[in-house]
């Protein structure tokens, strides 16, 4: 199996579906000590192998974001999602 | 409706097996709790925090009498808001004291189940016998999601039934698993729960996902209705413009909708007062039920209807899922002013009022962003304010239109708002950048239900829980008070051939004349001083405080009679500078009282005292210098 680019979920425009690959934490720029965005990034379904994809943007600078992972659809700024790299997952 | 008497009614042997609910946020949770236990239910606090408890008591099939407890929304038992801690000390049974759950019903939306079964699998470690009720299933069935549940029960481990709370019946298959499970109840073992790690909450989330690919075919298809409904509300620029339009709506409605009931309570408080007038009684006791008590709780009521309908708007778009969607539209822009996204909801509750919208703020995790949120929460103009800017800028502003079309008296009001708003940011944005310098924001993570149309039954449980408190404070705190400056008004009685209205002769105007040099340079009189005193237990007792200063004479048209008073006797930079005092003054026990709790601390109800109470001053002495230097 080729390894696929990977890219931050962070960088992602609108529109974009893909698969979450790894959770880097430290590419946060966040409050949140790592372990501690990666336990609540976990708790809403953000787990490797989950399908997301970008539903909506903010108006100031793109953000927040709404993404749906799986079946549920979260909120949450680029900079958490920065934490999150995505393989692109052509449309089927 | 007698709440009282219908809760002894139906007290039980102290013995009743306790279940709680637990489950996700936005489950359907308190639906289900609603539809179980209807107006049977109780809502107080857990000792020493202001997180709501409800507990309901309901009767099952088997005439098994049960205390149902609904806890605050989680993902998680690893807790970060206060909320979310007493969901799990009562999960795991650290509340010795109090309710100690028997039985752990974890509830799971069945259209969304993925987040929830995972909370289903940690649940199960607490050591306590655990049972799943998957809600909602008439909405999953239409969406074509097929749950297998002898599957998901043997993949789980735990009993699963399912649930349909809004429709009769619906729970029966849930009360009657409960009846079984109590009949031959293990004892709860010792609990083995500990905070999960990424790792383990890693592989739980797997272990919940493989569990969901052997029990429930779906298709993960969005649901179409949500998704095109986003298209519109989640746009960049066309959300924002229905969420402003959203809100001039709320107001107009706060405002316009309410004004008959307002009279009508209105003119039921003038009657009372004319009968007691027209009464036997003595005189000094006429006055005390005329101009103290009916005058003055009725001052209050007044706004009851104010308040329902604002409590309306918020209850419907919260069970639309529509709040969540606002957090998100507005968290940049409130962002930018240092305060978090979530904190939108509680602001926007401090507009009928600064106390539920402060303990609203439960919802915001981090320590740092909730109590910049409490601190700013009373700079939201409270309906308390409306009837004192409303009786100033009667008084004062011409009824003309400028521009051609807008009210000049709307103007100032709509002034009188955006300047609390203004300020509520500028306040903020100080306290981020002085205070918490260089800490960085907790992440705004929040998600974003399906919508779902609101159920009239949770609607008006909702909005009676709001109703009441509000009448328990206006009969209690405020009812007091008003007696007090009656008294003050009243005592010592003027001396025989008094000249001078008889509250000059009273404590009221000593206490006034004393403050007099302190406010002398923001233009207030004495009579100023005294309103002010007893708006300090609630704003808006300030205009029957003026209205028993200038005239002790209460019923039809005194609002009327008080403008007139004080139109003839205030200068224009004083009526100003009292406008200005008002938008920021801590002129409330009740607030200053509910942030003590909420933070735990008299140190924050101090601060919040004193900055409000310095911007205050600072306001009404830059307004009343500006406006008599212009010949006001």
């Amino acid at each position: 199996m080729t390894a696929k680019p990977t890219i931050a979920l962070g960088d992602a425009r609108v529109g974009f579906r893909g698969r979450i690959h790894e959770l880097a934490v430290d590419r946060a720029g966040t409050g949140l000590p790592g372990p501690e965005l990666e336990r609540r990034l976990i708790e809403l379904g953000f787990v490797e192998g989950a399908d997301v994809e970008l539903l909506h943007q903010g108006l100031f600078g793109g953000d927040p974001i709404a993404v749906r992972v799986a079946h549920t659809t979260i909120a949450l700024r680029r900079r958490e999602a920065m934490a999150i790299l995505v393989t692109a997952v052509p449309p089927s | 409706m007698n709440a009282g008497a219908t809760l002894a009614s139906v007290a039980a042997p102290a013995v009743a097996p306790v279940i709680a609910l637990v489950g996700n946020p936005n489950c359907g949770k308190t639906a289900l709790f609603n539809a179980l236990t209807g107006s049977r239910q109780k809502v107080a606090n857990y000792p020493g925090v202001t997180v709501e408890k409800k507990v309901g008591r309901l009767t099952t099939p088997a005439r098994r009498v049960l205390q149902i407890v609904d806890l605050p929304g989680t993902y998680s038992l690893r807790a970060r808001s206060p909320d979310e801690e007493i969901t799990r000390d009562v999960v795991l049974g650290r509340l010795k004291s109090d309710v100690n759950p028997d039985l752990i019903v974890c509830v799971g939306d069945a259209s969304n189940l993925r987040l929830a079964l995972r909370l289903a699998l940690e649940l199960k470690r607490v050591g306590r016998p655990v049972m799943l009720s998957l809600n909602m299933m008439d909405i999953a069935r239409k969406r074509g999601v097929e749950i297998d549940l002898e599957r998901l029960s043997r993949e789980l481990g735990v009993p699963v039934v399912q649930s349909v709370a809004v429709r009769r019946g619906g729970t029966d298959a849930l009360l009657g698993e409960i009846d079984r499970l109590l009949e031959d109840l293990p004892l709860a073992k010792v609990a083995d729960w500990h905070a999960p790690d990424a790792g383990e909450l890693r592989g739980a989330q797997r272990e919940a996902d493989r569990v969901l690919r052997a029990a429930v075919k779906s298709s993960g298809e969005r649901d179409r209705g949500t998704a095109a409904v986003d298209a519109v509300l989640l746009h960049p620029v066309a959300g924002l413009v229905v969420l402003l339009a959203l809100l001039f709506v709320m107001f107009q409605a706060v405002f316009a909708w309410a004004r008959p009931l307002m009279d009508l309570i209105q003119e039921g408080f003038a009657w009372l007062g004319t009968m007691v007038g027209a009464s036997p009684l003595p005189d000094l006791l006429k006055s005390f039920f005329k101009d103290g008590l009916i005058s003055g709780v009725g001052s209050v009521i007044v706004f009851l209807p104010q308040i329902v309908i604002l409590f309306f708007f918020i209850l419907v778009l919260e069970d639309l899922g529509y709040m969540a969607r606002a957090a998100f539209l507005m968290d940049r822009i409130m962002g930018g002013a240092g305060l978090h996204g979530r904190a939108f909801i509680p602001l926007l509750s401090s507009f009928a009022c600064a106390i539920p919208g402060i303990m609203s703020t439960r919802v915001i995790d981090d320590r740092r962003d909730r109590l910049t949120t409490i601190l700013v929460a009373p700079l939201m103009t409270c309906s308390a304010r409306i009837p004192v800017y409303t009786l100033i800028i009667g008084a004062f502003i011409p009824d003309r239109e400028v521009w051609g079309f807008v009210g000049l008296q709307g103007l100032v009001m709509f002034g009188l708002y955006a300047t609390g708003i203004a300020g509520a940011l500028a306040v903020s944005f100080v306290i981020k950048r002085v205070f918490w310098h260089g800490v960085p924001g907790e992440p705004f993570m929040l998600e974003l239900p399906d919508y779902k149309l609101p159920r009239v039954k949770s609607l008006a449980i909702g909005l009676w829980t709001r109703a009441t408190i509000f009448l328990k404070r206006a009969g209690t705190t405020i009812a007091s008070m008003m007696v007090l400056i009656w008294f003050l008004a009243s005592f010592p009685r003027p001396p025989e051939g008094a000249t001078e209205p008889a509250i000059s002769y009273s404590l009221a105007a000593m206490i006034g004349s004393l403050l007099q040099p302190l406010t002398e340079p923001l233009g207030f009189n004495w009579q100023i001083n005294v309103a002010l005193i007893p708006g300090m237990a609630a704003r808006e007792v300030a205009v029957g405080a003026l209205g028993t200063i200038y005239a002790i004479d209460g019923g039809e048209g005194a609002a009327d009679k008080i403008g007139q008073a004080i139109a003839g006797q205030w200068s224009l930079a004083t009526a100003l500078a009292l406008l200005a005092w008002y938008v920021f003054a801590p002129q409330c026990a009740s607030t200053l009282a509910v942030i003590r709790r909420e933070t735990g601390s008299w140190k924050w109800m101090w601060v919040t005292f004193a900055y409000m109470l310095v911007l205050a001053y600072a306001a009404a002495l830059a307004t009343n210098q500006i406006a008599r230097a212009l010949g006001a």
